[in-house]
Order: structure tokens, then sequence, then C-alpha cells
């Protein structure tokens, strides 16, 4: 029943299916045990019935569902806990996704270039003012002048590279990585010299997150490709990005909002041969309202932890008076020693809070603005096969046209008429090719994008759990330095 | 209907004495009635049987607290505090939520949080049932108060108690009460002090007092955080099991720790205590207020040479009375004082342990999980 690797069969009816892998230490590798070689999904051919056998389930898609076999390896372990519980669900969400396996070369993980977002550093006063962040690249990729490089960027620079890399890009119907959200409230609080804990929270989650976005551009080929990027990472001074009033993250996804209302309201509806897309685009969209639904809770988790922060420390003070006020002596001191254990605790639920918010958070509100970009793929793809059914039904009307005109016996309008004709049968050439090709596009990167996703969660997990791991054991050392004194009450 | 576990850390060293022992090994919730339980075990003559159970409500408590604290006789005496009413205000009122939003919520989320509040339902539940046993143990456990007849009553009876109770002058013990609450302090300050351990007494418990009130009020206010930091975390878990397909873990336990709510359960326990111990000063007071309002009458009379000897005997009653409460009352806080020190070592030392394992156990978790997420 298991195969001891992952494999794509592609059958004639184009339904994917997929054998799963219950074990968790398998180690992936293209099947090449046949002495085959892996079909290359990518080609324009359509590949024949499956050379392989298949012992998968009939009508197992790739829907990001695990097996049973997960979950019975994972019950036992973490059911205890209710806060463990989530995790462990986390957990089989990530895992799920990490099954998924492409059959091109892995060879792209290794990363030859790495780049950080570093010092901000506020530049001049007043409302004028801004925040300039640095931004320092390490690679030895040889298209750059240096191995190792920095250059100062502020925001706008970052929202400009987003807009020059849409135009070019999104048309062939690859992800575009969007940026982080302007901010006009947290930004004027910078601006004005606010120099409180609320401030400093923003100016750290905008360069956590304008570095995040960096990272997740120059990890894509065909992007890090681009000469804007190089531009953006290399050139000492970059234009400043003026245009960048009309274009944020958000914007563009309103942009698509609108652009997938237009799709709906198209009355020719994609005949999709192959399904994968509609369904691809459905789980899309019901993982990014999770996603939405979740956020909105850690949201609230970060707020109520805040707020037991707030109140542990209270309560460390009210513990100390108590303590002064308490006549046995052993039982003041230990109920003083409490009081520390409590400011302690204090700093701890604080250092989760940050945690909670900077890494569980953050990670949701990205992938929330992603998905949103996966749906605005799916969307140019959409508009690719508009335009080549429109350039279809224009050439039937040009047809006709032709048709009339022979019978209307008008020999100088029939040549016109004939080279219309050509000059449209091109386009819809093309413009099935276009589709064809965007087709395959949106296809890779959106098996790209799964499986970054599921590196990307769990590393952030991971990062999450150790926070909490350290925090447990701090908290240890504390109640246990406690405990005598507790005993000690005579 | 529920049975009972014994562990307890509010009070100590309560229900030895074979010969009297009492505990609530059952309850019934019918709405928001509770209805107790009483079962006594005895080798006591005055009892009519060995080994008998009677039901009682949270109305028969008061009426038994209150007969107690009017009675001449125990003025002396620190009465224990009346067990408050069963509250079950919070989780009705997210019951009533939950219900109203049952529409928006998955099915995984509602039973979630319906088992959420099952539990904190249950919690409460544990609590009041705890907190009238144990009165009823701090009575049967003290020498004088466990020959009471109205105690004895209140164990045996076997009809219903409310007839007898509204025969009682219920107006009087509310009155009495209130005219506690908002006089004592003044007149317990206002008190010619001669005898030291008195004087050392009453300034400790009066700033103890307020101290504990407010310890009390912010370690309710910290584990009411701390509860709703768990809720976030079971709408996680149920949002996280609509993205990856359903599982049958059961969400057991909470990040709240019961460590915290037991401390503050303590605090609580002990700010009424206080209160009872701060009514003992009080009635002394006023004790000596009466002593010396009777000297100086039986002067008047010496003076008017008129009802000298009624001015007298009044005077040494009252001087009596004085002593009497002033001697009892000395052993009373002597004991009370004893109490709270045991019982505070107790339970600052479950709260840390349990603090540890807690934390062990959740290391534990963590690091098996870490593990299972690197190693794919």
């Amino acid at each position: 029943m298991l195969n001891s690797s992952l494999t794509y069969n592609v059958s004639v009816s184009g339904v994917f299916q997929r054998n799963p892998v219950a074990a968790r230490t398998e180690s992936f590798q293209p099947n090449t045990a046949n002495g085959e070689e892996p079909a290359d999904l990518f080609s324009e051919e359509d590949s024949g019935p499956a050379a392989r056998s298949s012992n998968s389930p009939p009508g197992y898609k790739s829907s990001g569902v695990h097996s049973d076999d997960d979950s019975d390896l994972f019950a036992g372990v973490l059911s205890r806990n209710g806060f463990y519980c989530s995790f462990w669900k986390l957990l089989l969400f990530t895992h799920s996704f990490s099954l998924i396996q492409l059959e091109e070369d892995e060879v792209k993980d290794n990363f030859e270039l790495d780049v950080a977002v570093t010092n901000p550093e506020k530049i001049g006063d007043g409302m004028n003012a801004y925040m300039a962040y640095k931004v320092s690249t390490v690679t030895t990729l040889p298209m750059f002048r240096n191995r190792t490089f920095s250059v100062w960027r502020r925001f706008s620079d970052f929202l400009g590279l987003y807009e020059k890399l849409s135009l070019k890009h999104s048309l062939n119907g690859c992800i575009i990585p969007p940026p982080p959200e302007k901010s006009v409230v947290g930004m004027t609080k910078v601006k004005v010299g606010k120099e409180d804990s609320s401030s400093a929270d923003f100016v750290e989650r905008r360069r956590a997150a304008l570095e995040r976005y960096l990272q997740r551009v120059v990890s894509h080929p065909s992007l890090l490709q681009d000469p804007d990027v190089r531009e953006f990472l290399e050139r000492d001074e970059l234009p400043r990005a003026v245009s960048t009033q009309a274009l944020s993250g958000a914007g563009f996804l309103k942009m698509i909002n609108k652009a997938s209302d237009a799709v709906n309201k198209m009355t020719i509806k994609i005949n999709e041969s192959d399904t994968w897309f509609d369904d691809k685009l459905q789980e899309v969209e019901s993982e990014e309202l999770q996603l939405r639904k979740l956020h909105t809770v850690v949201e609230s988790l970060v707020n109520h932890r805040k707020e037991l922060c707030g109140n542990t420390a209270v309560f460390a003070k009210s513990i100390a008076m108590l303590g002064t006020s308490e006549d046995n002596t052993a039982l003041s001191r230990a109920l003083s020693q409490l009081a520390e254990v409590e400011d302690k605790m204090e700093a701890l639920h604080q250092a989760q809070a940050a945690s909670d918010f900077f890494i569980f958070a953050e990670l949701l509100a990205d992938y929330i603005r992603l998905l949103g970009a996966v749906r605005g793929c799916f969307e140019q793809r959409m508009k690719a096969w508009q335009r080549w059914q429109e350039s279809q039904s224009t050439l039937q009307k040009k047809r006709e046209a032709e048709a009339k005109l022979l019978w209307a016996n008008k020999p100088d309008k029939l040549q016109q008429a004939k080279e219309e004709i050509t000059e449209w049968e091109g386009k819809v050439t093309q413009y099935e090719r276009d589709f064809d090709r965007i087709s395959v596009t949106v296809r890779k990167e959106v098996l790209r994008f799964e499986k970054e996703k599921s590196k990307d969660f769990k590393s952030q997990l991971v990062k999450y759990l150790e926070s909490f791991l350290q925090s447990q054991q701090r908290l240890i050392k504390f109640w246990e330095a406690f405990l005598p004194e507790a005993k000690a009450i005579a | 209907s529920l049975s009972r576990q014994t562990a307890r850390s509010v009070s100590v060293d309560l229900n030895n004495d074979a010969s009297l022992l009492i505990d609530i090994p059952d309850a019934l919730c019918e709405r928001d009635k509770v209805k107790f339980t009483v079962h006594t075990k005895t080798t006591l003559s005055c009892f009519q049987k060995l080994d008998f159970s009677v039901p009682r409500q949270h109305e028969d408590f008061i009426w038994l607290h209150d007969t107690l604290v009017e009675t001449e006789d125990y003025a002396g005496l620190i009465i224990p505090p009346a067990p408050p009413k069963p509250d079950f205000e919070s989780p009705r009122e997210k019951m009533h939520k939950l219900g109203e939003g049952e529409a928006t919520m998955t099915k995984e989320e509602y039973s979630k949080m319906k088992q959420e509040l099952e539990a904190e339902y249950l919690a409460v539940f544990k609590k009041t049932v705890q907190v009238h046993e144990v009165f009823l143990q701090r009575l049967s456990s003290h020498p004088i108060l466990s020959k009471d007849r109205n105690f004895q009553i209140f164990l045996e009876y076997d009809q219903d108690l409310s007839v007898r109770r509204k025969n009682a002058k219920e107006t009087f013990g509310s009155f009495f009460k209130n005219m506690v609450k908002s006089a004592d302090e003044v007149i317990i300050s206002g008190i010619k002090e001669v005898d030291d351990f008195f004087e050392q007494e009453k300034t400790f418990l009066l700033d103890y007092s307020s101290k504990i009130k407010d310890s009390t009020a912010k370690a309710e206010k910290m584990t009411r955080s701390h509860k709703n930091v768990a809720d976030d975390y079971i709408h996680i878990s149920a949002t996280l099991s609509s993205l990856s397909v359903d599982d049958n873990t059961k969400v057991e336990g909470r990040v709240a720790s019961d460590e915290e709510l037991k401390l503050t359960e303590l605090l609580r326990y002990y700010m009424r205590d206080i209160q009872a111990a701060k009514d003992l000063l009080y009635r002394r007071a006023r004790a000596l207020a009466d002593y010396e309002n009777s000297n100086k009458a039986l002067d008047k009379a010496r003076l008017k040479s008129k009802d000298m000897a009624q001015a007298e005997e009044h005077q040494q009653q009252c001087l009596q009375k004085f002593d009497k409460l002033s001697e009892s009352g000395k052993r009373e806080l002597t004991s009370f004082k004893g109490r709270r020190v045991v019982a505070f070592r107790k339970n600052l030392i479950e709260m840390a342990e349990l603090e540890i394992k807690h934390a062990k156990n959740n290391m534990a978790l963590l690091q098996g999980c870490i593990e299972l997420l690197k190693s794919n």
C-alpha cells in the first residue's frame, strides 16, 4: 500500500491522484524505481496514462487532507492539554502540506542569497520624517558586483519594487509576494516622535515584515532574476517611487477583488477539462477564510495575554503589601517571595505575548495577504482565457462578415476582410498559447507556494514552540526557588 | 448529583474528631438551587441516630450562621464565616451567549465551547459544595459551637427547615450585619485599649483586612484574564480543526492554572474569616463601651446615692461580660492566627508543586512537538 515516494500520476482525464505517505520520517525522492524518467508535468504534451502502478485510493486528490495514519501517530501524545491540542492540529495542517513534492529538481533549495532588513533609523523631523532601513545582502551569485553589500531603503521603495514586479510578472500568472500594509496611524506616531513601546513595536513589526517580504521575493526563482530586484538590493540611490500612493498591498488586493466580481459575472463559464484549477481555487478561498478567522482569535489572544500581564503585575504588588502586613515572619517572607515570583511571571507573559504576536499573528497575516496574491494569479489566468475566448468569437464574426461579403460580391472589402481574418487567426493562436503558458505557470507557482508555506509554517511553529519551551523552563526555576520558602513557613 | 473529593486546602485539620464527622457527599443542582446532602456520622449521645443524612439548601446554612451570630453566649467566639451564595452567573451568562452565537460557529467550535462551559459549571459547583462543607466542619471541630442546639437541629431535623427558619427573626440578623459593616472600623479603632494583645490584634486585623480584600480582588482579576487566554486557545483549536480533518481529541485541561484558582480561593476565604475576627473585636469593643458606660452610671448613682446596688450589679455584669469576651477572644484569635498560617503554608506549597508539575508536563509535550516537526 505504501510507496516509498510520492508521485503525481496524470491520467488521461486529467484528475490528479496522489499516494499518501503515512510515515513521517521518509525522505522524498522522485520515483525512478522503474528506470523511467519522471514525467515532466510541465511539458506541453499530455503525458500518457499512468506509467507507474498506482496504489492510490481512487479519487484521492491533493486537497491538503491528511491521512488517517497520521492522526494515530499523534493522537495519544498531545491530547491532554487543550493548548497543545491546538498545536497538534497546526502540526497536522503543516504536515499535510509537506507531503506534496515537486517532480522537478529540488536543487533550488540551496540558498545562494541571503537578505536581511535591519537598523531602522528615523531620518528628518516632523511630518516629513521617514524611517530608513538597512538592506544587507550576502550572496554567491555572479550577477552581483560584490559578495556582501548594504543599501538604505525606505518603505515607499519597497512598495515601488512591488509595483514594478506586479506590472511585469502578474500577467504571467506569477504569485508576487505582497509587501506589508501602509499605516498612517503607525507612521504618524513615529513622525511626531512618540517614544513609547507602541511605536517601537510598530517599527519592529514593520522591519520584520519588510524582511520577510524581501526574503520571499528573492526565494522566487523568476523574480530573483528580475533586474529591478537586483537594482533594489544593490544600487546606492534609488529614484523615489512616487506612484506608490495608489498601490499598496491592500490596493492591489482591492483590484483583484473587483476583477473577481467581474469574472463571476462572465456569462461564458470556463469549461475545464482539468478540474485542478477550480478545486485549487476553492481550497485557496476557504483556507483564506479560515486563516482570517484564526488571525482574529490570535489577535484576541495577544490582547488577553497583555491584560494578564497587567493583572499579574498588579496582583504581585498587592501580595507584596499583604506580606508586609502579615505578622508571622516566615509567612511574611514567603508572601514577599511570592510577589517576586509573580513579577517574574509577568515578564514571562510579556515575552509570550510578543511571541504570540511577532511569530504567530504575523505569520497568519502574511499568509492572508499571500493567499490574496494567489487568488490574483488565478484571476490573471481567467483573464487570459477570456481574451482567448473573445478573440475566437471575434474571428468567428470576421468569418461571417467575409461570407456575407462573398455573397454580396464586393472584392476590395473582401481583401480587407481576408486580412483581418488572418490577423485574428494569429491572435487566436497566440492567446491560446498564452493561456496554456499561464496555466502551466500558475500550476507551478501554486505548488511552489504550497511547499514554501509548509516550510514557513513549520519553521515558525518550531520557533513559537521553542519560545514556549524556554518560558516553561524559566517558570520551573522560579517556582522551584519559591518552594523552600513556602515549606519554611511555621 | 456529584460525589465529593476530600482534598481541600482552605482550612486544615478539620473533621478529624471521630465523635462528630460531617461531610457533603452529594449535591444536586436544579437551575440555580443547589440541594446539599449533609451527612453526619457520630458517637455522641445527643443525637438520635449514629449515621444520618438530611437535605439542606443554602438558606438553611445562612439561618444557622445568623442564629449563631445572634447568640450572646458566643459573643467571644469567632463565628465561621457564612458560605457565599452559589453563583452560577458567569457560566450561565456564557452559556446564554453561546446559545445565541451557535449559528455563527462551526459544530466543532460549539461543542468545544460547550464542553468548556460544562467544566466551568462543574468547577463552580464543586467550589460551592466545598465552601458549605468547610463551614459545617469548622463548627463541628469547635469545642463550644459543636454543642450548639441549632447546629444539632440543622444536622438532624429531617423535615424541611424552611418552616423553622421563617419563625426566626431574620430581619434582626441582617440589620445587625449591616450595622457591623458600617460601624465596626470606627468603633474598633476608637476604643482605648489597655490590653497589649488586643491593641496589636486590632492594628493587625484592620490593616490586614483591607490588604487581603485588595489581594483577593486582584487575584480574581488575574484568574479571569487567565481564563480568557484559555478560551482563546479553545477557539484557535477549533478553527484549526476546520483547516485539517476532524479528529476526536477531547479538549482536556486548560492553560489557566488551577493552582492560581486555588490561591484566589484561599484569599477569598480568609478575607471572610478576617471579617469574622473583626466582628469579634467589635463585639468586645461594644462590651468595653458598655462597661465604661456602666462605670459612669455607677459614679452617677453614687453621687446621687440612688439605685446604687442596681448600678453596681450592672457594672459587675458588664465587667464579667467584657472579661469573658476578652479571655475567649484571646484564645480564638490566637488559634485563628495559627490556622491561617497553616492554611497559607499548605496552599502555597501545593500551588508551587502544581506549577512545577504542570510546567514539566508542558515541556515534555513541547519537546515532543518540536522533535516531530524538526524530524520531518
